[in-house]
């Protein structure tokens, strides 16, 4: 097993592993911050159960971090690696003849992702590991606020025009990540699927459902504020 | 036609080469590119300058030596065609066409637009092939029955004249369109599966060792492949490859 992933291939499949963990995770994440457009209570509710279930927080969490810590750290060993078997650049390279741009610019979405990453960590991620786990504060409750916290703190955070344009351009940049790497993962572990019509729709609306979703949700908590 | 041609010279692998443009008049458009290229090598000659090193061998596109990247593609804008088979008629009169060589850290330059592909050899040699008893008594091949869909998609992977261009065009020098259909051309059939295991694993190995860089599914190998070689071939090498790892 360790021998497969020193290969060239081995690294590619574990990368495509991440990022079906990943795309996965992505999914129930914007199934549950619809529920704050939809349903205020039921997000409550289920955001409680996410932040103080241990099996969430104490099991899942833990892999998490590392699939997300994982997929960039991949991604960024593999582009090192690719461009040193660059030879010379070339004088005249005209990429967009033969692939999309989304494809050969994954390095550049991916780190304006990351760049996201870590608004959203100092945002919503930072704060609530110091209410839990430094403060000790697991009733879900804060002062002022009637019933579970959740749903109040989200929309505190969209009240900043400024922030709700950043997480719309990073979610932009999500939307072309995944529309190379959601058909991309599955060629990489040998699956020929992403090449069907049927997966390619999929990966389509996968691709630009959720991105446009989330910056719904952002702007709706802006507008409605 | 009236081109200006900017081509890249370099005296040896470890000279500092650069781009030299070149005028050239009278080029008529059914010339192909290589018989321009001649055009211009013997004014360079009359002239008493040193002709433009480039590979060439049997200009009906089969050979695969043909490597010349034109204007930012493998073989130039022409689609399925070696650089032998592009003709003048794909430019217009006036044109500024620019002439690389292949590039590639395992593909180093040797002389102006000619690059060392050995590199390919090397990876053939590691498990490209199947082992027969050639004493006499070799069974024929046909008394083996294929499937149609088989032998069809093997031919169509064994078509990878091993010309590099998937190489060149690829953002990051990978091998693996290369690799993938010589894995594939055996891994179909019957006489090429007693061996797949060794072979994807010694030519995947042999492909790291050489420095080709990691695919990453952009499909540009696949257009610019002058055989149109498929990149359902790359998936089947990581299929084979696993296959081989896990089981």
């Amino acid at each position: 097993m360790a021998q497969l992933f020193q290969s060239s291939i081995g690294r590619k499949v574990a990368m495509a592993l991440s990022a079906f963990f990943l795309m996965v995770f992505l999914l129930q994440h914007f199934a549950i911050n619809s529920l704050s457009v939809i349903n205020p209570d039921a997000f409550n509710e289920v955001s409680h159960f996410m932040g103080t279930n241990p099996v969430v927080q104490f099991a899942l969490q833990p892999v998490l971090i590392f699939g997300v810590l994982f997929h960039f750290m991949m991604g960024f060993i593999l582009d090192f690696k690719n461009r040193k078997a660059n030879g010379k650049s070339y004088v005249k390279y005209n990429g967009a003849a033969n692939a999309k741009w989304a494809s050969r610019n994954m390095i550049l979405s991916g780190l304006v992702i990351l760049g996201f990453m870590a608004l959203h960590f100092v945002d919503f991620w930072f704060p609530e590991m110091n209410t839990k786990f430094i403060q000790g504060d697991w009733s879900g409750t804060a002062e002022g606020v009637e019933g579970l916290r959740y749903y109040e703190e989200l929309r505190h955070k969209f009240v900043n025009p400024y922030r709700v344009g950043a997480y719309a351009l990073a979610f932009v940049f999500l939307a072309l990540h995944l529309n190379h790497g959601f058909t991309s993962a599955f060629q990489s572990v040998g699956s020929t699927w992403g090449r069907k019509k049927l997966l390619q729709t999929i990966g389509l609306i996968y691709a630009y459902v959720i991105p446009v979703g989330f910056i719904g949700i952002a702007l709706f908590h802006h507008l409605t504020h | 036609m009236r081109l200006t041609l900017k081509i890249w010279r370099q005296e040896n692998t470890h000279a500092e080469g650069a781009m030299v443009t070149y005028p050239i008049d009278n080029i008529s458009p059914d010339m192909s590119f290589l018989e321009m290229m001649d055009v211009l090598n013997k004014e360079l000659i009359e002239k008493g300058e040193s002709p433009v090193a480039f590979d060439h061998d049997c200009r009906e596109g089969i050979c695969g030596m043909c490597s010349m990247f034109i204007n930012g593609e493998a073989h130039g804008p022409d689609r399925n065609v070696t650089t032998c088979q592009l003709h003048m008629r794909k430019f217009k009169d006036g044109d500024t066409i620019h002439i690389e060589p292949f590039r590639a850290k395992a593909f180093p330059v040797i002389r102006d637009l000619v690059v060392d592909r050995s590199a390919f050899d090397r990876i053939q040699h590691a498990g490209g092939f199947i082992s027969v008893n050639t004493s006499g008594n070799t069974q024929d091949a046909n008394a083996t029955p294929i499937s149609k869909h088989a032998a069809d998609t093997a031919m169509d992977a064994a078509t990878c004249i091993g010309c590099g261009a998937c190489v060149a065009t690829c953002k990051n020098s990978s091998a693996m369109l290369f690799v993938g259909a010589k894995v594939s051309q055996y891994a179909l059939l019957p006489q090429g599966q007693v061996e797949a295991a060794d072979r994807v694993q010694h030519m995947v190995d042999q492909m790291d060792l050489e420095g080709f860089g990691n695919c990453t599914n952009t499909g540009a190998c696949e257009v610019e492949c002058p055989k149109g070689i498929s990149l359902e071939n790359i998936a089947r090498m990581n299929r084979e490859l696993l296959k081989a790892k896990l089981l």
